[in-house]
């Protein structure tokens, strides 16, 4: 087990060594720069010499791979360079915001893993009836459904049937539980009812699987009572393939609010990186691909360790 | 008021002059004696890129910083564009127009106890107009003319000229010429880009990134019984949230400005308990032509394109439903540099009878032999560009010349900008203030300025804009400028679309700030406070 | 002709079968064919110019004149959703199909080769599919530039595509890898065949079914894709009509006051990308034995 934890872990490296040059090489063929944005906005009107010396201030100037190395130095030893447009420390602009979007992502995951277990296994048992067809219905639904529009239409009856608007400045859950819950719990309702959808399909396809093995027949054949097979036989090897949904979708929600966060106006990850993109703020965009690249290789491992543990089979091969 | 609105339709509303809400003009007046105490919470749009008003161009700064800093000059409350002093209590200017004085006010603190002297100002200009290394300058030339700066005592200042400069007064009075402490600027010239210590109205408390920016009252600010205020707080959020912030009375106020459809959404939120104001902006939308790309170096074709906008017509729809407003040259309209209504008709675009104007456009096109052009439109991907964008395709549509719209990242589009990688692009441009030479800097040849994106060479645009810039008698000026346009609207290098309209809302608990054409200035707050709470 | 009573004459026919066995999927391939003439008759169909501007009728509500609704501009809703369907089905068709293709041809490859190759296949996959997707997007679309061919977007087609590649090469591989270990296949080495023929000629035919169920499948996620990279102002652009571009711009305006602006934009991108689901998963339950009772 430890060996296999272990060669897994290398193989990460490689994995994020690539994402790192592809990033770095793909933003250096975007035109324009920061700097432009930076001293040419709003009617600034800057000589060529000023736009040099900032390029030069920033090491913009410097040859491609010089660079390079230098921001894997950097990565290395876990210093992620000062953000180009406000020169803060890349690690401070993400720290402020991260603590939102994982909370919402959090309870997206949180919200669909509720809704999902039940449907999906529902779903299943009554198979090809009409509740797994409404069941059906409603999980396709919510992959087809934009969750940037889901979210609108939420804002949307808020405000017209409640008169009310979630409220538009953070305040993190200590402080103020209800407060924080306002604001976040509609973006998380948004995403999470795709994530749902995704997760109870799963659930449902995983099940039907689980009931055919022959022990699950054995079981059924003994008489013993179909919910107590479900709840433990079936139910616990279903899991597994959920687990790996739920783990690998937990990473693409961090992606996915990048839309998200536009739509309820969230302080977030998202927002933070759509700004960046749009500055073409180099460090900040390559900080932020290597934070999501590493959530998800990370996500990656703990699924396939979880695996392990899960399940025997894999463990011991 | 609120229960009224329940009758007409959405359609009604949006259709709804701004005037039923009250609207208050320029010249405003101070409603009731100033009241103290009270935490001003608005909104700003953007988070700032840096803390130092030297270095950069961007309200997002000076929504938040100016209350920080004082300047030599400043407009007065309610009553732009008239100048009075801020840290000068008086100043002159010596007949031949090449020496200024300015007489500071004694005992003036910074936040951290010290007193400003002259050396302070001095050194604060000197780092504008020859900025040190890892210091950028955001508005250097509008020093050019400034030869030596003098400190004969700790509170006189002397500026020596190197020539004329009909506009250096917009120098002295510009926000962004914020006065900082010599002595921290000689330990770190870049000191001010992340640290805040000034001598304005609020001392700065905190900044959480991407959240919010903390002014406290500054209880040894000069000027005596200011500020009203106990401190400020500006949050950062995007204008849909602050749409719902401002109606839900989460926030006070924002600075910079809503759209028609924004500002009425608002107020039927707010009802009495709002206040718009409006005005012109010194701003302008612009459709700029490579003049080094064929076929936009033939003057034809720009003419016919600039022909075929139907200006009034757009004003009228657009300013409906976003931040485009008035028809106008390349000064603002209805500063006192431009031409009435009327008289702008004498350009090409303007006439009012668009099937003429649509036909001779034809006509040039089929002259230039380009009757089935197609060109890429270089944009940027924000409200209100894509809009006007929208407007000017379908303009050129109806003279059959077809339009791709082209919208590219920020960045991207100021490196193609500055580099000509356009074809045609929806550019605008903002100006400092009403001057001419601020605006008309944006129509001269493109080795003269960095900021004439249409890489045209007109050399007699050039003479006619060194000419209106030395002129010091405002009503010759004011025919240099209409000439100056006249010949820039003839050869079309780019044109101005249409200007953009300031729709400010406020709560009404908001008092003592002042409306202007521009949301740089008016921002230090020092003269803002709070009324009550309406029971 | 009722077929219960004449059962023999049931088999031949594979739409019928599909439509008995799955109705759920026969409902979605109605919504797709609908769709899908709309997009192609847009001209005929469509009642005003998707592109022009019309101030006499700005964010009119819906009404016998314009369906549903207008937008800020004055352009009928209807009509840009119609011309709509036509940016949503060839961007999703395209680039699910070179997607899926180039994806599929890799895994294919990768199955057969083995060994270094197939390692090296892998972790590029890896790597692609550790970047989020709107990065890969937004810079694609930044370094390809604008290339419209008859009017489609080719540099969004492959900004979509290109995420689809390392998703579909893992699927078609490990389908690749059971036909492998068949006889056949080292029979037709023995026999002298190039690679080439044999992975296009014996591989590629027998991994056809996981193909088609992936096809019909990102169809439906490169519909949502081109509509949220549309909705950020990385895909569609102005004034071209797309459902996701409905959504955005001036719709984040004006929702409040005009709903309509973003009600059928958003139910058009829901009931297209619902409609292939549909499609695909009974499609994928119709064609993989193990789901097939």
């Amino acid at each position: 087990m430890l060996r296999y934890l272990a060669r897994r872990v290398a193989l990460m490296v490689p994995t994020l060594f690539g994402v790192a040059l592809l990033t770095f090489i793909m933003l250096r063929v975007v035109p324009g720069d920061v700097v432009e944005v930076k001293l040419r906005a709003d009617g600034g009107y800057v000589t060529t010499e000023i736009l040099e010396r900032e390029r030069a201030r920033l090491g913009l100037d410097k040859p491609l791979p010089v660079q390079f190395v230098d921001w894997m130095t950097g990565l290395v030893t876990l210093d992620l360079g000062n953000s180009m447009w406000t020169g803060r420390p890349v690690a401070e602009e993400i720290g402020v915001r991260i603590g939102l979007t994982f909370q919402v992502a959090l309870m997206a995951a949180f919200i669909s893993v509720l809704i999902a277990i039940p449907l999906g296994t529902i779903s299943a048992l009554y198979r090809d009836t009409w509740v797994d067809y409404v069941v059906r219905i409603f999980t396709i639904a919510g992959l087809a459904v934009p969750s940037f529009w889901l979210g609108m239409l939420l804002l949307l009856l808020l405000l017209t049937v409640f008169h009310w608007s979630p409220p538009v400045t953070y305040t993190p859950f200590y402080e103020n539980p209800l407060q924080n819950m306002a604001q976040l719990i509609w973006p998380a309702l948004a995403v999470g009812y795709r994530y749902a959808a995704v997760v109870a399909r799963m659930v449902r396809s995983s099940i039907i699987e689980v009931m055919r093995e022959d022990y699950i027949r054995t079981a059924r054949a003994k008489g013993v009572f179909e919910r107590l097979v479900v709840a433990r036989h079936a139910m616990r090897n279903a899991l597994l393939p959920a687990v790996t949904v739920i783990g690998l979708e937990f990473a693409f929600l961090l992606g996915g609010l990048v839309v998200t966060e536009q739509v309820f106006n969230l302080n977030g990850i998202g927002r933070l990186f759509v700004e960046a993109v749009s500055r073409n703020d180099f460090v900040l965009i390559q900080a932020l691909v290597m934070l999501l690249a590493a959530v998800f290789v990370t996500m990656n491992l703990i699924v396939d360790v979880l695996y392990g543990v899960l399940d025997p089979r894999v463990r011991n091969a | 008021m609120a229960e009224d609105t329940h009758h007409l339709s959405r359609r009604a509303m949006l259709a709804m002059p701004a005037l039923v809400y009250g609207t208050a003009a320029l010249g405003q007046t101070p409603a009731g004696e100033p009241q103290r105490g009270g935490t001003l919470q608005y909104a700003v749009a953007a988070e700032p890129p840096t803390y130092d008003l030297h270095q950069t161009g961007t309200f997002a700064v000076m929504h938040r910083v100016a209350p920080h800093y004082s300047t030599l000059l400043q407009y007065e409350q309610f009553n732009y564009p008239n100048i009075v002093g801020d840290l000068a209590q008086s100043w002159e200017a010596a007949p031949d127009q090449l020496t200024y004085t300015f007489r500071l006010h004694p005992n003036v603190r910074f936040h951290d106890g010290t007193i400003l002297t002259s050396e302070d100002v001095r050194a604060s200009y000197a780092r504008m107009i020859a900025p040190p290394e890892g210091v950028t300058s955001n508005r250097q030339p509008a020093f050019g003319q400034i030869g030596a700066i003098e400190t004969p005592d700790p509170l006189t200042v002397v500026f020596k000229m190197k020539r004329v400069d009909a506009s250096i007064m917009d120098t002295f009075v510009s926000p962004w010429n914020s006065i900082f402490s010599a002595a921290r600027l000689r330990a770190e010239p870049n000191w001010p880009a992340r640290n805040i210590m000034g001598t304005g109205p609020f001392r700065f408390v905190e900044h959480v990134a991407g959240s919010h920016w903390v002014g406290q009252k500054f209880d040894g600010y000069f000027k005596q019984g200011k500020p009203y205020l106990d401190g400020f707080r500006a949050i950062t959020m995007a204008p849909s949230a602050m749409v719902n912030a401002l109606s839900g009375r989460q926030i006070l106020a924002e600075f910079r400005g809503f759209t028609p459809v924004e500002r009425d959404r608002i107020m039927r939120g707010l009802g009495a308990d709002g206040r718009t104001f409006e005005s012109s902006w010194m701003l302008h939308m612009l459709l700029s032509f490579n003049n080094e790309k064929p076929p936009f170096d033939d003057v034809r074709v720009r003419r016919a394109l600039s022909l075929a906008l139907d200006r009034w017509g757009g004003s009228t729809s657009l300013s409906r439903i976003s931040q485009l407003g008035a028809v106008g040259g390349m000064v603002r309209p209805g500063s006192e540099w431009s031409s009435t209504p009327a008289e702008m008709e004498r350009w090409p675009g303007y006439g009012r009878d668009m099937a003429a104007n649509r036909a001779e456009a034809r006509r040039l096109l089929r002259e230039a032999g380009q009757e089935n052009l197609s060109f890429t439109l270089m944009n940027r991907n924000h409200q209100p560009y894509v809009t006007a964008g929208i407007f000017v395709i379908d303009q050129l549509r109806q003279i059959g010349v077809r339009a791709e719209h082209q919208q590219v990242e920020l960045a991207s589009w100021y490196a193609n900008q500055g580099s000509g990688g356009f074809e045609a692009m929806i550019d605008s441009f903002t100006q400092l203030s009403d001057d001419p030479t601020n605006v008309l800097v944006k129509y001269i040849s493109k080795d003269r300025a960095g900021v004439a994106t249409a890489r045209a060479i007109d050399r007699e645009l050039d003479r006619l804009f060194d000419a209106q810039a030395q002129e010091i008698d405002k009503a010759k000026r004011k025919q240099l400028v209409g000439k100056f346009e006249d010949r820039a609207f003839e050869q079309a290098h780019l044109v101005p679309i249409l200007w953009f309209q300031r729709l400010v809302v406020l709560n009404r608990r908001v008092q003592g700030w002042t409306m202007s054409p521009t949301h740089m200035i008016y921002q230090d707050l020092a003269d803002v406070w709070l009324a009550p709470e309406r029971g | 002709m009722s077929a219960t009573a004449l059962p023999a004459f049931r088999a031949p026919n594979p739409i019928l079968a599909f439509i008995r066995a799955q109705p759920l999927g026969a409902a979605g391939l109605v919504v797709i064919l609908v769709m899908g003439t709309a997009a192609v008759f847009a001209e005929v169909i469509a009642p005003f110019n998707p592109e022009a501007i019309d101030f006499m009728s700005m964010l009119a509500a819906p009404s016998a004149d314009h369906f549903f609704g207008t937008d800020a501009f004055g352009r009928d809703i209807l009509t840009r959703i119609i011309y709509g369907a036509r940016t949503a089905l060839t961007i999703g068709f395209l680039s699910s199909f070179i997607g899926c293709t180039a994806g599929g041809l890799l895994g294919v490859a990768s199955a057969y080769f083995g060994g270094r190759a197939d390692l090296l296949i892998m972790r590029l996959v890896d790597i692609v599919l550790s970047f989020p997707i709107i990065v890969l997007a937004l810079v694609v679309v930044a370094v390809l530039g604008k290339t419209a061919v008859l009017g489609i977007d080719l540099n969004l087609v492959f900004a979509i595509a290109i995420p689809i590649i390392p998703r579909a090469c893992r699927v078609v591989r490990s389908a690749a890898l059971s036909v492998r270990q068949m006889p056949y296949i080292d029979a037709a080495r023995a026999g002298g065949y190039s690679s080439t023929h044999i992975i296009l000629r014996h591989m590629a035919p027998n991994v056809l079914a996981p193909y088609l169920i992936l096809l019909t499948a990102y169809v439906a996620q490169a519909i949502l894709l081109e509509a949220s990279l549309s909705f950020l102002g990385l895909g569609v652009q102005e004034p071209k009509p797309a459902w996701g571009l409905m959504l955005a711009g001036d719709s984040a305006n004006f929702y409040q006051e005009a709903p309509w602006m973003i009600l059928f934009p958003g139910l058009a991108i829901s009931l297209a990308v619902f409609a292939f689901n549909l499609f695909g998963d009974s499609l994928r339950d119709w064609l993989d034995p193990k789901f097939r009772t």
